[in-house]
Formats: C-alpha cells, sequence, structure tokens
C-alpha cells in the first residue's frame, strides 16, 4: 500500500497576524510569530550523534560508579569489621601510566584532527601516538593486574574483608571499562587506516578515555582515604 | 536539503533474510522484535499470575499438569509454599522488566520515536540492534532459572537481603536462582543502556529540519524523558546485581550482616547491610515505575489528541508535569522503605516528596480530563484505551495518596492495598497503554487495519475485568490481608477467601478475553483490512511516510521539513480540520504555533 504526501495545494502568500491574548496559546507563550515572518528558524545544524552520545555513556558510566561509592560509604559504616590494607605500591605508577596515555592520545587526536583536514603541518604517521597510547593503555591493565597479584601475596582476596571486596570490584569495574576504551581506540586506529575515521567517533573517544583518567584518579581517591 | 543526518544509519536495505528480520539494524524490524518479546513475556507472566491466583483461591487442590512443571515445586500438582513464591518472583520480574519496560518504551520507541523525529533511524544502529539482543538473552537467562534442579528464586522481585544474599540454605531457588536471576537483570541492564542511548542522541542530534523539541510530538518528548531516567537508573540496579552476585559466588558479605543464624547454622558472613541492598534497589526501583508509566502517557496523550480533533490544554505544561515527575522520581524512593527500621526522619523526608510528585501526576490526569471535556472525541478501540488508561491511572494513583503517608502505610505497607495501587497505577494503565499503541499504529506498522469490533469486544471484557481484579484488592488490604503469603490459614483471613475466589475467576475470565486481542493481531496482520497511509487523518510525521509499512530508510529519498506543531487540529485546510506537521500549507493554526 504506497500512499503519497498530499502536493501543497496552492495558497496566496498570506500570513496571519500573531494572534495575542485571544486564546491561552501553549501555556501562554507569546514570543511567537514574528510579524512577517517565518514560523519558526530552527537551526539546520544538529551535532554530530557521538558527541551526544559519548555523554550519555560517561553520565551511566558516573552513576554505576556512585552506586559503587555509596554501598562503600555504606558497607563501611555499618559493622566493624573494616580493616584498612595498605594500597599496593604500583598502583601510582599506573596512574601515571594512565595520566601519561591521556597525553599522548591528546597529542595524537591533535596530530590526526590536522591530518585529516589536510593542514599543512600535519605529520606523516600521526597514529603513531594512537599506538603509544594503546600500549600505555594496555600497560595499565597489566599493571593493575600486578597490584592484584600483590593484594593476594599479603592474602588479601575478593572475599577476605570488606575493604578488600571493594578494592577488588572497583579496580574491576574500572579496568573493564578501561578495556571498552582500548576496544574503541582499537576501532578509531582501524577507520584511520581505512581513512573513514570521522572527527566526532576520534574526539568521543578521546572523552571517553580521559573519563576513564579522571575516573581512575577518583578511584584512587577513595580507596586511599577510606581503605 | 540538510545533511545532517547524514551520519545516521547509513545501512543500505539489506538483503539477507537474516539480516532483514534476525539481525536487522533497522529501528523498525527492532521495535517488532521488542513488541514480540514482550508479547512472549506476557503471556507467560499472565499464566504465572493464573497460576497464583488459582492456587491462592484453593489453596490445596491439585492443579493439573503442574507437577511437569516442577516435580520438586508441585508434587501430586499441588504447589508447595516455596513454589508459590517462586512463581510470584518470576511473575513479577518477567512483568516488571519484560513487559512494563519492553513494551511501551523499547518497542513503540524504537519503531517510532525515529520517524516521529523525522530521522531515517537512530544514530548507532550496532548498539540498537545489541540491546534487543541483549535483553532476550537477558530473557532467556531468567527463563532458564525455571529449569534448574531448584527452581527460581523466590525472594520478590525485589530480591530484599539476607534472604536473597545467603545462599541456598534460605530455601529453594536461592541459590543458583538468584545468581540467574541477578544475573539476568544485570544484562538486562546493559540492553537498557543501549537502548536509552540511542533514544536521547535521536532525541537530540536526528530532528529533521524544521523540527524543534517542541514541534515533537508527547509521545516522543514521553520516550525522551523515559530515556533519561532510564539511563540513571539502571546504571544503578547493574552494580547492586553484581554485589548481590559476588555475594553469592565469591563469598563476600556486602549485604549479609554477622551473626545470622539459620536453620540453627551460623551463616559464614560479616557485617553486611541489608538496608544498603533496600537503598541501591529502589533508588533505581522507583524511577523504573515511572519508566513504565510516562512512555503510556505519552502514548496514550498521542491518541486522544488525534480522536479529539483538539490539542491538549497546555502542550507544554504536560512535558514539564512529565519531566516533574521524572526528577522527582529520585526523591521518593524511600517511601518503599518507612518499615525498614530507617530513621523515622527519613521517612518524613522521603514523604514529603512523594506527596509532592502527586502533583505533576495531577496536573497532567487534569490536563487530559480538561481536554477531552468538550471536545467530540472519535470513539474506536485505540481512544477507548487511552480512555481506560486515565481511569486506571485515576483509580490506581489515589490509593497513593495514602500510602505516602507513613502513618498511614504502617498499617497499609505489605498488604493487598499495595499490590492493588500498583497494579491498577503501573500494571493495568502501562498495559492498557499498549493495547491503545498497538491498535492506533498497527495500520502503520503493517498496512492493515485491526478489527474494530473485535477491539471494542476486548477493551470492554479488559476493562471491566481489571476493575474486577483489583478493585477489592484494596478492600482485602485494609482488612490486613498481607501480601506474598502463599495461604491463608488464620482466622481473620478466613472470611475474605470468597473475595479471592472472586478475584480469581475474573483473572482467569478477563485472561481468556485477551485471546480475543491475540486472535484479533494474527488475523488482521496477514488478512486485516487494507488500511491508508494516515487512517486517523492525524497529523505527526509517522503518518507522512511514503508508503505503509514505512520503508527501509522511513522517509524514501528526501526526509521531511517540519513547518507545524504536531497538533494542529482543528483548522481549515486542504487535508481537512487538520495539517500534517510535514506539510507546507499555511493555515490559521489552531492555537499559537509554539
Amino acid at each position: 500500500m504506497a500512499t503519497t504526501v498530499p502536493e501543497p495545494p496552492k495558497i496566496e502568500e498570506r500570513r496571519d497576524p500573531p494572534r495575542l491574548g485571544i486564546d491561552s496559546g501553549n501555556g501562554g507563550r507569546r514570543n511567537l510569530v514574528p510579524a512577517g515572518g517565518d514560523l519558526r528558524s530552527v537551526k539546520d545544524y544538529a551535532p554530530p550523534p557521538a558527541s551526544t552520545g559519548i555523554w550519555v555513556v560517561l553520565a551511566s558510566i558516573t552513576m554505576t560508579f556512585a552506586a559503587f561509592t555509596s554501598a562503600l560509604i555504606v558497607r563501611q559504616g555499618s559493622a566493624l569489621d573494616w580493616r584498612h590494607l595498605s594500597l599496593p605500591r604500583i598502583l601510582f605508577f599506573n596512574t601515571l601510566l594512565l595520566l601519561a596515555s591521556s597525553i599522548t592520545l591528546e597529542v595524537a587526536r591533535r596530530q590526526v584532527g590536522s591530518f585529516m583536514s589536510g593542514r599543512r603541518d600535519a605529520v606523516a604517521n600521526p597514529a603513531r601516538w594512537l599506538y603509544i597510547t594503546l600500549f600505555l593503555g594496555l600497560s595499565f591493565v597489566a599493571g593493575q593486574y600486578v597490584a592484584w597479584l600483590q593484594l593476594r601475596a599479603q592474602g588479601l582476596f575478593l572475599a577476605t574483608n570488606p575493604n578488600s571486596s571493594f578494592f577488588y570490584v572497583l579496580t574491576a569495574a574500572h579496568a573493564l571499562h578501561v578495556l571498552g576504551g582500548l576496544g574503541g581506540l582499537m576501532r578509531v586506529i582501524s577507520r584511520f587506516k581505512r581513512s573513514i575515521l570521522r572527527k566526532s567517533t576520534l574526539d568521543a573517544t578521546s572523552l571517553y578515555w580521559h573519563f576513564m583518567d579522571v575516573l581512575w584518579v577518583y578511584l584512587l581517591l577513595l580507596l586511599w582515604i577510606k581503605l | 536539503m540538510h545533511d545532517m543526518s547524514a551520519h545516521a544509519a547509513e545501512h543500505h536495505a539489506p538483503t539477507s533474510f537474516i539480516r532483514q528480520h534476525v539481525f536487522s539494524l533497522d529501528h523498525k524490524v527492532i521495535g517488532k522484535q521488542y513488541y514480540g518479546l514482550a508479547l512472549v513475556a506476557v503471556l507467560v507472566g499472565m499464566v504465572l499470575s493464573w497460576l497464583m491466583r488459582i492456587h491462592l483461591a484453593w489453596t490445596n487442590y491439585p492443579i493439573p499438569g503442574l507437577h511437569l512443571l516442577s516435580a520438586n515445586g508441585a508434587p501430586g500438582n499441588v504447589m508447595t509454599p516455596e513454589y508459590y513464591l517462586q512463581l510470584m518472583t518470576m511473575h513479577a520480574t518477567i512483568m516488571v522488566f519484560f513487559v512494563l519496560t519492553t513494551a511501551p518504551f523499547a518497542a513503540f520507541g524504537n519503531y517510532f520515536l525515529p520517524i516521529q523525529v523525522g530521522a531515517e533511524d537512530m544514530p548507532f544502529p550496532h548498539f540498537n540492534m545489541m540491546s534487543f539482543w541483549v535483553t532476550f538473552v537477558g530473557f532467556l537467562v531468567l527463563m532458564s532459572s525455571f529449569f534448574v534442579s531448584d527452581g527460581p528464586t523466590l525472594g520478590g522481585w525485589t530480591q530484599y537481603a539476607p534472604l536473597s544474599a545467603i545462599g541456598s540454605a534460605s530455601g529453594p531457588g536461592q541459590g543458583t536462582g538468584v545468581v540467574l536471576w541477578a544475573t539476568a537483570i544485570c544484562i538486562f541492564c546493559i540492553g537498557q543502556l543501549l537502548g536509552s542511548l540511542n533514544f536521547i542522541t535521536t532525541t537530540l542530534d536526528m530532528r529533521t529540519k524544521g523540527m524543534s523539541m517542541w514541534r515533537l510530538p508527547l509521545s516522543a518528548w514521553a520516550w525522551f524523558i523515559t530515556s533519561v531516567m532510564g539511563l540513571t537508573a539502571f546504571a544503578v540496579l547493574m552494580p547492586a546485581t553484581i554485589l548481590l552476585i559476588l555475594d553469592h559466588v565469591a563469598g563476600t558479605s556486602f549485604f549479609v550482616p554477622s551473626g545470622l543464624v539459620l536453620n540453627d547454622q551460623l551463616q559464614p558472613h560479616s557485617g553486611g547491610s541489608t538496608l544498603l541492598w533496600q537503598h541501591l534497589f529502589w533508588f533505581f526501583g522507583h524511577p523504573e515505575v515511572y519508566i513504565a508509566i510516562v512512555p503510556g502517557m505519552g502514548i496514550v496523550s498521542h491518541i486522544l489528541i488525534t480522536n479529539m480533533r483538539r490539542p491538549m490544554l497546555s502542550h507544554r505544561v504536560l512535558v514539564y508535569s512529565m519531566g516533574a515527575l521524572a526528577v522527582l522520581s529520585y526523591m521518593v524512593y524511600g517511601h518503599h522503605m518507612f518499615l525498614s527500621g530507617m530513621n523515622p526522619v527519613s521517612s518524613l523526608a522521603f514523604s514529603f516528596p512523594t506527596l509532592v510528585i502527586t502533583i505533576p501526576s495531577t496536573i497532567i490526569v487534569l490536563i487530559w480530563m480538561g481536554s477531552i471535556y468538550g471536545s467530540k472525541l472519535r470513539i474506536n478501540t485505540a481512544s477507548l484505551f487511552a480512555l481506560g488508561f486515565v481511569s486506571m491511572f485515576i483509580s490506581g494513583g489515589v490509593s497513593g495518596f495514602f500510602l505516602a503517608q507513613p502513618s498511614i502505610d504502617i498499617m497499609l505497607h505489605a498488604t493487598y492495598f499495595v499490590v492493588g495501587h500498583f497494579h491498577l497505577v503501573m500494571a493495568v494503565a502501562a498495559i492498557f497503554g499498549i493495547f491503545g499503541g498497538t491498535y492506533f499504529w498497527f495500520p502503520k506498522m503493517f498496512g492493515r487495519m485491526m478489527n474494530e469490533t473485535l477491539g471494542k469486544v476486548h477493551f470492554w471484557l479488559t476493562f471491566v475485568g481489571a476493575y474486577c481484579i483489583f478493585m477489592p484488592f484494596h478492600y482485602l488490604g485494609i482488612a490486613g490481608n498481607v501480601r506474598r503469603y502463599q495461604a491463608f490459614v488464620d482466622d481473620y483471613l478466613q472470611p475474605l477467601i470468597p473475595v479471592h475466589r472472586f478475584i480469581t475467576i475474573a483473572a482467569l475470565l478477563t485472561g481468556a478475553a485477551q485471546l480475543i486481542f491475540l486472535y484479533n493481531l494474527f488475523h488482521s496482520r496477514f488478512w486485516g483490512k487494507p488500511a491508508t497511509g494516515n487512517p486517523w487523518e492525524a497529523t505527526s510525521l509517522e503518518w507522512s511516510t511514503p508508503t505503509t509499512p514505512p520503508p527501509h530508510n522511513n522517509f524514501g529519498d528526501k526526509l521531511p521539513e517540519v513547518f507545524h506543531d504536531p497538533y494542529q487540529y482543528g483548522v481549515e485546510s486542504s487535508t481537512g480540520d487538520y495539517v500534517m506537521q510535514a506539510s507546507p500549507e499555511k493555515v490559521k493554526s489552531a492555537h499559537d504555533e509554539a
């Protein structure tokens, strides 16, 4: 069943004057039809979906870790079995790795951006810094695993006491999201190599990665203060 | 021509059967898949409710064939008390998650939101496809708990700790059953988060030229507001279920306190907080019930306006009220916890916003009623179900005023009064919204009309039947009938058993009446009267697609341009008493254009 949109009839060009004060008009809005003007100037431009989408994603990740944080705070207050643990040293080194990866990602983003827009100061191989970021990110995850091994060496496992539980849960949740970010980076590299990378994709992936950074610093502070 | 939606789904029409109907990137197919999932889920949930009702009314009577479903749960076809609780838990879980969240939001929203904003598809079609299949896997994981030896979990859909967290020592289904439940819900959360991502970015970024936010139909606003709620609510349920799973499989003690003795055995846990689970769960749980109802509000508003042939009294106030519901829904969750033992001052702190949240709800209802009054509402099945929604929402809503007050809630908490409240205000109202949406949008989705006579019979039987089932619940609750009991053996409950029998018979008959709907649905799909592209003479963009059902990219080669508000009815135009949003025809508008 095909239906066609009806053809607009020929109507003379005559605009109704704005009818002010006659009826309620959509909740009293009066700043509507400018005299003689077009009904509504709506911008032609809409932001690329990836840039809105990434904020949506970051909002939900924030809520997830907010829930974990409140669970930690309540759990600490609910019983007397909270035995402080000392954070494995490697965590601070991992933090530096992650911060470095953010810096390298920013360098990469700008280089890829100028390469894609064909600017004269573009370098020959902008993907190099992307690979470095990838390497640093993987090193971070490996370093987190080493931190877990160090904790195990102290006899602190997932269920040993509530602190250790939260340590593993928080770091594991963060590491999983970092792995997702690494997947995103690999996707960016792959699309760049095939010349189908969109700037919004690159920007969104970078924002996600920087957020992982910020999130980790927050978690480190939380673990340091609370655990 | 503009190119802003060039980013969207740049996917061409697929050709293979698998890519067209199974792993499809097309939001319309995904919407229909969600609808199918919800249909299966509602049938399962309804059958579970029949088993529950029969057991409540005739407690020790055998139900033929029940032992085939579970030999442990129904030896000799007589349901054990534990099995009643297991069926009850599954009934609620399936209905709340896989029907009430899935059908009004994911099914209709996926199908119609991109079309109503004037887009080719959603901006992240792969995530969209994933969201359906992830939800489907969640459903399978949940259903698999029926087939493990212990059966499904029996802790209620709320899964309060410590019952949910200790493990199989606390009853059948509390070991594997809980882990499967929590895993299924965790998976479901992921699916919904992916869906919310698409809905939000579609509404914000994919609107066609001329489609300002205030020109969006009310259903599109409702889906947008719901997706924002879903984003934050499901993101909190997911960690809660993860912690619950860890308590089961990893020996952690997030939710189980120390010193708990069960069956003369000291449980090997330390220092967890049972109240923590309630806080985490209800922080999700209350927005969840608004996630269940707000899409229905949007759909019903949309249907009513089309049939009233005039816009609502105030479009903007309706939108603001739905937004207020969403914001306030996060502040009221403690009203589920008045009797949890938390500080009574907290009860006051939660009771106040709970009473405040009745204000936007009432405003919405009054706008509906005020708009319908004096209109010549066209009566068809869709508008009947829309009216039914309003009726159920009011009936269920007023009992909320009582429950909102801690002093009264002391008597009514965990009685049938609460069960009557939420079934009417959320479950039945949302189901009426789903039915209304089905009858309204079926012609667009399938190019055929559903049978009106059967639809009206379906409506009246369901409307009367639902009231017969759920109104007596309020009386039972006030009489002290406790909920989640599998049988009523106390003396004070004996006089209430005839009421329960009446309810059970009503439930079975109302359930049988749904066969009319099923028949209508399937028969019309293949043999219904062919529909025109705009059988309801409606204005929104879904009715201006070039073909019915819409083509793969919704609008053919050229995306529409929007010239008008969504609800320009009661005007004089070349098409009649309405002008479509995409029509460039200039008419004297019904209300000032937004």
